[in-house]
């Protein structure tokens, strides 16, 4: 026990609430980060040799030199379909194989034929198909630039920092790092190589330490590394996942963000260390167009970016637009990753929407979640044993407060033996589980993929025996110190691991386990509590791979194998939920996602809004952060702000660290329980609109939760706005984040839009800054005119309750009069709408007149909601409100109904009362 | 319409009051059939056939009073043989039994049972069997009281007592004072007159040793035996060099020595002994194996605490400083009472010739041992007063304690209770401290001490709160919240920590119990 518990007083002592940055490394402190940061823009030493080209119908393929050391490298590039470019480089006789990420594309993306346009010896143009999109082949110095017309979109290796540390063999086989001696002999042995420039030996090439830890490198230095200009381009987003800003910042003068999954203890806001999950996707954007770039390298990796502009004050900007002296506006990006090869996809957009597809077809979309998922989930660590769980289940009903989920966290197990629950607290879990059952609610049980080193315990005994466990350098069962202490942790890039893994979760072994008891893995960056920046060695070893080319996968593969188990577990049939605190481009079809372990601070309340956000903008949409905060304990007013936040973010999930207070929603006084059960009713009241925004991410991979630039994205005002979003396209949040505030400002977007308070009714016209008085009950939300969302108003213990309740419709109007939306309905929890089970409906408003049409004629499903109540904002007094229903439209004495309406003058709001058709059904309702 | 629901006509048992669903009969009257209905909070008035037609007009819910169209309804459960009771509209056919009758789902596709009648036989009957603890928990609780009063009475009693016995405690103190002062007086004198005898006795010894002494040192400085110290002589003497620093011992250096002769007699040598006596150092032992030998330099150094040599070095002083303060306490410490007196070490090192004082005279003896009887009876009479005022203290603590309305918690106070489960032994001292300790060793932790009693306002005596218990890394003082129930056995029931380091215990005594209340529960009705 006693190191584990030096480590965890080491980890825990260190600054009281800030996270010890002397634990994570500078780029300074990695070895390939600093070597190839020395290397500064400048003309490339790569040639490309034109008379290796090879064009076939999917690809080209050429080689390049570096003129320097002779190496030489392949290029490959693609045009794919979807208006894409991949360019991939690797060596071209690599010393043994580099490593390709594998199971993140959701498939080889397919491609569309590329043709040469031209062809000298200084490059050749290739014709992207797509209007006069070209890309051009420099040779010397070599560099690609996609061209549309006569603008450059992007250029790669435009600055020459194109790197790549070809695999050699090790000339100080001593270790000594004096080897100069030896140059000679080695040269002499490479006859082609006489001219070559003699490779230096540096530090850190062959060994690094860091802190205790020593990493062996037995391949070497193999960092790669490529710039890529954006003219035009002030705004870069993406590469997730740091607790930044929105818009990326410049990185000149500090460090760049850095990709490498941690688990960060008290991590510090505003900085671009990593954090627990890792998406190498950038979107850069201006008002013409939004571009992408996808680096698919797995190792950890930093990305610098800098500016022309950065820096410039606006009146600096505003000088040179006067003096017309101004040079475009361009930042450039470079990556630079430890091992792995070069593979980028280009996408091109043009528009925000093209992207998310573009990338959506390379790794997927979001998974379609249970419904219950995304209501309100109550955690924290921890619940302390069954009675625990009884009493808090039953303080939601004392107070009228509906939830879905509730968590238990690592307490619960028995030795945090994953898979196994605590024999005296947690004795009979199928009745407690039923007890839910009876509710119509459901339990989350952490999995973590550390597995106590226990040879009582059958999971380790089993993944042992089957040389399931990541091995050491030295071919041993790799071991580090977490929860349960000595831990092994399973190798998930195998797949057969991860069908083991996954046929655990089955009910017959996962004892104790129901239908409702779904999972949450955490800890999977992987946390080795004793290993170097508490993670995994880099020379662990995976199969024939080092841990060094998966670790950002890792977190990726215990998500999907867990996910996989709870499908399976269903035969197939209902939808798993898992959420992960690590995660890779791709997580997204897995599950959700949360922010980590945040503090009960304001400016961690704020930052949920940007993480959130970056993550939506890299196809991960079902996001949030621990509401309350997790470490410390919030203000009663922080608590209820954060609430009113995160009732309005995708995933709605308050945690909180084992010694703090408790805080379940009635603590803090019947003004405060109040307050938080009218924000979690209103989340349940919209939840008809964020199953159908899920429905749409996991259709398109469009965020659920939306940056206003992704909607606005020819408006420069909202660039960089991050203190405010909107859900889907429809609706406006702007969270009160200020501790004591009177009034917010906010800034409606569009020029053409109206915007109307989803409270009040209010209406606002769009492209202005609001101000708004607040109260602790203030949530400004605004509903965009031009839509109809559905809801429900009758708000019940839990999502699952609700299911047959009515509808209500809020069509909001906008200046022209018309509005439309959207209606899905499926049975919320199996796979079966992939089997045409659902309703999906379109809803639109024109000419006074209300209609809902079948969108999906093909599907088949039935609901036994109806249309209780449809309320049009901004609406006029009709003399009459008729209705028009189902097969009846079509015969000529269709019965006409009268229908009963309410109009508030004051604020335009016509309330039409109980149309009753059913939800399924076609209608039409006349305003006359 | 199709989804126009039709009025459904309320209770299930034989009398039956027709009124719509959901209103209890209390608010019969307001939903008259066939009238105009007005929503209870006056805000408007709509046709009855809109009441329970699963529509929300009214914004008090009141229309709805059947049906889950409201936000803010309430349901009202006849629950016929049970308790009626109001549930939320929004658990109206939710498809979850909520009334014990069953009938707030009517349309949910829920089977519901009618569980009234088993639920009042099992209310009934741990209502019988609470009330049978609290029948004989009160008839306990009175003989708390009845205990508590008497034991209130003797400690008053007792306390009047005490604090008379208190007043003679103190008399005979200021008596046994001054008997002791009267007694320390002579004392003080004939020990002082010992001393001083024994003090001179040893001046003239040491007199006569530093003649004696002389003599030696003068025979030996005269090393040609012509009955004088000659200059030469002197000089053979080098650690005699008044200014020892520039190394040299010259003539004219010796001559002063010697007074400005050139030698000196045996009568002569009288006046310079003084000068030389300190720095002289024996020719026999230079060279001889004497214990206190050192070499010439280092002689300067201070090797005893009268050394009379200044000090060469700062430091040093100052920690002599501290050695003597020292010295100086343990004197004062253990020093009057010991007889005969030992002298101060340092004394005792220098003259260890002269042996220690002789044995105080029998007379100063008697004086002594007087003294002594004065000051041991002085402090007994002192301790006996001490003792008194703690005890009164503690009365008056415990009499004024808060122990309940009448007393009737008196009977925990100075008692411990514990609880042993999977891990720990919980003890509770009512009044005291709440403990915590591991049942397979190691230490005690405190989960905090008597506080205050904490209850609801109207129930005060329902809660005690125990604070500042040991503190929590990075989190609170320990603290417990012990919850008290009625019951025959003075019990801990169970603890948990609900929250990292608050501690909630359950404890049963009979003097929580109130007076039983009447059997049949008055609010179950059995039929409408």
């Amino acid at each position: 026990m006693v190191p584990v518990l030096v480590v965890w007083l080491a980890l825990c002592l260190s600054g009281t609430w800030a996270v010890d940055r002397s634990n994570f490394k500078t780029c300074d402190q990695s070895s390939f980060c600093k070597r190839q940061r020395a290397l500064k823009p400048g003309e490339s030493p790569y040639r490309a040799l034109l008379e290796t080209m090879e064009l076939t119908n999917t690809r080209l393929t050429l080689q390049l030199i570096n003129d320097n050391n002779k190496v030489r490298l392949l290029l490959e590039l693609y045009r794919l379909q979807g208006n894409m470019t991949r360019v991939k480089i690797n060596e071209l006789k690599p010393l043994k194989p580099r490593y390709e990420v594998p199971d993140v594309l959701v498939r080889e993306p397919p491609t569309e034929p590329l043709s040469v346009l031209s062809q000298d010896e200084n490059g050749v143009v290739l014709s992207l198909g797509v209007e006069s999109q070209r890309v051009i082949v420099s040779a010397q110095p070599f560099r690609l630039d996609i061209v549309e017309g006569h603008n450059v979109l992007m250029s790669l290796n435009s600055r020459g920092l194109l790197a790549f540390e070809h695999l050699r063999m090790r000339k100080d086989t001593q270790a000594e790092p004096e080897a100069e001696n030896k140059e000679e002999a080695d040269t002499a042995h490479q006859a082609e190589t006489t001219k070559e420039e003699e490779e230096k030996v540096e530090e850190g090439m062959w060994e690094e330490t860091f802190k205790s830890h020593s990493d062996s490198k037995p391949n070497g230095p193999s960092a790669v590394s490529l710039d890529f200009s954006l003219p035009g381009v002030e705004h870069v987003y993406g590469i997730p996942e740091h607790a930044d800003t929105l818009r990326l910042k410049t990185t000149d003068n500090g460090d760049p963000y850095r990709l490498y999954n941690l688990d960060v203890f008290q991590y510090e806001l505003y900085n671009p260390m990593a954090l627990y999950g890792a998406v190498p996707v950038m979107l850069a954007h201006n008002t013409q167009r939004t571009t992408g770039i996808f680096w698919l390298n797995a190792a950890e990796t930093w990305v610098d970016i800098s500016s022309n502009t950065a820096g410039k004050t606006v009146f600096g900007k505003m000088l040179d637009y006067v003096q017309g002296s101004s040079e475009t506006p361009q930042t450039d990006v470079r990556w630079i990753s430890e091992s792995g090869i070069i593979d980028v996809f280009i996408m091109l957009g043009p528009t925000p929407k093209d992207i998310f597809s573009q990338y959506a077809s390379l790794t997927g979309t979001q998974s379609f979640p249970p419904l219950s998922s995304l209501g309100y989930h109550q955690c924290r660590w921890n619940y302390n044993d069954q009675e625990d769980v009884r009493s808090v289940d039953a303080g939601f009903d004392e107070h009228d407060i509906p939830y879905d989920f509730i968590w238990l966290d690592i307490e619960h197990t028995d030795g945090k033996r994953y898979f196994t629950w605590d024999p005296h607290k947690f004795a009979s879990p199928k009745d407690m589980l039923q007890g839910l059952k009876d509710k119509k609610r459901n339990m989350v049980a952490i999995v973590d993929p550390h597995i106590k080193v226990d040879s009582n315990y059958k999971i380790h005994n089993e993944i042992r025996s089957r040389g399931f466990y990541v091995k050491n350098k030295d071919g041993g069962d790799y071991e580090g110190w977490c929860w349960p202490g000595n831990a092994g942790y399973p190798d998930f890039t195998q797949p057969d691991m991860r069908a083991w893994w996954a046929s655990m979760f089955s009910y017959d072994q996962y004892e104790g386990s129901m239908d409702n008891l779904y999972t949450w893995n955490d800890m999977n960056e992987p946390s080795v509590f004793n290993g170097p920046e508490v993670t995994m060695h880099k020379d662990a070893v995976h199969g024939s791979w080092e841990h060094r080319d998966v670790h950002n996968l890792y977190g990726l593969y215990v998500h999907r194998a867990t996910m996989e188990g709870l499908i399976q577990r269903s035969g197939g049939v209902e939808r798993p939920f898992v959420l992960t605190r690590a995660f890779f481009a791709g997580s997204q079809r897995y599950g959700a996602v949360w922010t980590g372990d945040n503090a009960a601070e304001w400016d961690h309340l704020k930052i949920s809004i940007p993480m959130c956000l970056s993550l939506g903008l890299v196809g991960i949409s079902f996001c949030g952060a621990d509401v309350g905060g997790f470490f410390k304990s919030p203000s009663p007013e922080l608590l209820v702000r954060w609430y009113q936040t995160g009732a309005y973010q995708p995933f709605f999930r308050a945690h909180a660290h084992l010694d703090t207070p408790r805080r379940e929603p009635w603590l803090f006084g019947p003004e405060n329980t109040a307050l938080i059960r009218e924000v979690i009713r209103q989340r349940y009241t919209f939840l008809p609109y964020w199953y159908q925004l899920f429905y749409h991410a996991y259709r398109t991979g469009e965020p659920v939760m939306r940056a206003l630039w992704v909607e606005y994205p020819q408006d420069p005002a909202t660039f960089a706005v991050d203190d405010e979003f909107l859900i889907g396209r429809d609706l406006l949040v702007h969270p009160v984040t200020e501790e004591g505030a009177r009034g917010v400002t906010a800034f409606l977007p569009g020029k053409e839009e109206v915007w109307f308070d989803i409270h009040t009714f209010q209406k606002h016209n769009g492209a202005q800054n609001l101000y708004i008085p607040v109260t602790m009950s203030s949530i400004p939300v605004f509903q965009r005119g031009g839509s109809i969302i559905p809801r429900k108003l009758r708000v019940r213990r839990s999502s699952a309750c609700m299911e047959h309740d009515p509808y209500t419709l809020f069509v909001a109007l906008n200046t022209r009069r018309t509005a439309e939306g959207e209606l899905y309905i499926d049975d919320g929890h199996t796979f079966n709408f992939d089997n045409k089970e659902f309703i999906h409906r379109r809803l639109f408003f024109s000419n006074n007149v209300l209609s809902s049409v079948n969108v999906a004629p093909e599907a088949q499903f039935t609901t036994k909601s109806w249309i209780e109540r449809v309320v049009i904002l901004g609406a006029s007094k009709p003399r009459k409100v008729t209705l028009i229903t189902a097969g009846k439209l079509k015969t000529a004495e269709a019965p006409v109904f009268r229908l009963d309406f309410d109009f508030d003058a004051s604020v335009s709001v016509l309330t039409i009362r109980k149309p009753s058709m059913n939800a399924g059904e076609d209608w039409s309702m006349a305003l006359q | 319409m199709f989804w126009y629901l039709l009025l459904l006509w309320g209770g299930i048992s034989a009398v039956e009051v027709q009124r719509p669903r959901g209103v209890p009969l209390s608010k019969r009257p307001f939903y008259e059939e066939n009238k105009p209905f007005t929503c209870l909070d006056g805000s408007r008035t709509i046709p009855f056939d809109r009441i329970n037609d699963d529509y929300c007009d009214c914004q008090d819910g009141s229309d709805e009073p059947g049906t889950a169209a409201c936000p803010n309804g309430n349901f009202h459960c006849t629950n016929a043989g049970f308790r009626p009771t109001f549930i939320p509209s929004s658990h109206v056919n939710d498809g979850i039994c909520d009334c014990c009758d069953a009938t707030d789902e009517y349309n949910s596709g829920a089977e519901c049972q009618n569980t009234c009648r088993e639920l009042w036989r099992k209310e009934k009957e741990s209502m019988q069997k609470l009330a049978e603890i609290a029948k004989e928990g009160f008839l306990l609780k009175q003989q708390l009281i009845q205990e508590a009063k008497r034991g209130l009475e003797e400690k008053q009693t007792k306390l009047g007592e005490v604090q008379n016995s208190k007043k003679d405690l103190e008399t005979n103190v200021e008596a046994l004072r001054t008997a002791k002062e009267a007694a320390e007086q002579p004392e003080k004198e004939a020990k002082e007159r010992h001393l001083k005898a024994w003090e001179e006795q040893n001046a003239a010894i040491r007199m006569e040793k530093d003649k004696v002494r002389m003599a030696e040192v003068f025979i030996e400085l005269d090393a040609d035996g012509d009955g004088f110290v000659s200059v030469a002589e002197l000089l053979s003497h080098s650690e005699m060099d008044p200014d020892s620093s520039d190394g040299s011992f010259t003539e004219a250096e010796a001559q002063e020595l010697l007074g400005g002769v050139d030698k000196v007699n045996t009568a002569a040598f009288e006046t310079i002994w003084s000068k030389i006596r300190e720095k002289y150092v024996s020719e026999s032992n230079t060279d001889g194996p004497a214990p206190v030998e050192t070499p010439q330099e280092e002689v300067r150094e201070p090797v005893s605490d009268n050394d009379s040599e200044p000090y060469p070095d700062d430091d040093i002083p100052e920690e002599e400083d501290e050695d003597e303060d020292e010295d100086e306490d343990e004197d004062m410490d253990d020093g009057d009472y010991k007889s005969p007196p030992v002298t101060r070490t340092d004394e005792k090192k220098d003259d260890s010739e002269e042996g220690a004082m002789p044995p105080y005279d029998q007379e100063t003896q008697n004086l002594i041992d007087a003294a002594q009887k004065a000051r041991n009876e002085f402090e007994e009479a002192e301790r006996a007063l001490r003792e008194v005022d703690d005890q009164i203290r503690n009365l008056e603590k415990e009499i004024s304690f808060d122990f309940g309305p009448s007393s009737e918690f008196a009977y925990l106070y100075s008692q411990c209770y514990e609880l042993t489960t999977g891990e720990y032994v919980y003890r509770l001292c009512p009044f005291n401290r709440v403990s915590q300790k591991p049942k397979y060793g190691g230490s005690e932790t405190n989960l905090g001490t008597w506080g205050k009693w904490a209850g609801p306002e109207g129930n005060v005596y329902s809660v005690m709160k125990y604070e500042q218990g040991t503190g929590c890394w990075q989190g609170p003082n320990r603290s417990t919240t012990v919850k008290l129930t009625c019951g025959k056995e003075t019990v801990v029931t169970s603890t948990s920590e609900p929250s990292r380091c608050e501690y909630l215990m359950e404890f049963t005594s009979p003097a929580v119990c109130q007076e039983a209340p009447d059997l049949e529960v008055s609010d179950i009705h059995e039929e409408l």
